[in-house]
């Protein structure tokens, strides 16, 4: 949404929900859906209050035209949480799917950009 | 006191939803408030992305769409 006045009630964003985990590949994740989120193709959104469930991101969540959560590792705690929050209809990324192992992936821009041009096909598919 | 706020920068969709909440509040009986909450940064804070939105007593609601009078009574019951 942006800062100006304009209505923001023409369709639902896509939203993304990354882990921003502590280890490389949550920063990973993270900079990914940022940068998705700079070029338009979704929006970030803040995957902590599903877990606090509040409820204008429950409800956003709800409304949203498409979900896509980002995992760094196998945990797969953005998936978890939409789903303890109720959520079923989501695409999931997970990074070890991508060849990027937890611990062992230097976030560099190249591992970003790989995440980031998945994470665009699946949610514009 | 029921403290209703409509979240929105003034479409008519927003309009529509506080007609249908004044509409739902009134046939229920119960004393209220409605507060039209435009300013795009306020409704950020909610968690909201979408407009409009419907919150009460500060837990919101819906968003994104216009509930008729009878699913926001259940709303606000």
């Amino acid at each position: 949404m942006s800062n100006g006045q304009s209505c923001g009630c023409s369709g639902g964003p896509r939203l993304i929900f990354a882990c921003s985990g502590a280890a490389d590949v949550g920063e990973i994740a993270d900079r990914a859906a940022r940068k998705l989120t700079r070029d338009g193709t979704g929006r970030m959104f803040c995957t902590a209050g599903l877990g606090g469930r509040i409820s204008g991101i429950l409800k956003t969540t709800e409304a949203a035209e498409g979900v896509l959560a980002i995992d760094g590792c196998p945990l797969n705690c953005v998936r978890s949480s939409l789903e303890q929050a109720g959520f079923t209809a989501f695409k999931h990324l997970q990074l070890a799917d991508l060849g990027l192992e937890k611990c062992k992936s230097p976030v560099t821009e190249e591992s970003i950009n790989k995440v980031a041009a998945r994470a665009a096909e699946m949610i514009i598919s | 006191m029921m403290r209703i706020q409509i979240l929105g920068t003034g479409c008519p969709k927003c309009k529509k939803l506080a007609e249908n909440t004044e509409t739902a509040a009134r046939a229920l009986g119960i004393e209220y408030s409605i507060v039209k909450v435009t300013d795009i940064n306020e409704i950020m804070k909610f968690g909201v992305m979408m407009t409009p939105a419907l919150a009460v007593d500060g837990q919101v609601k819906v968003v994104g769409k216009v509930p008729s009078p009878d699913e926001i009574k259940k709303m606000l019951a």
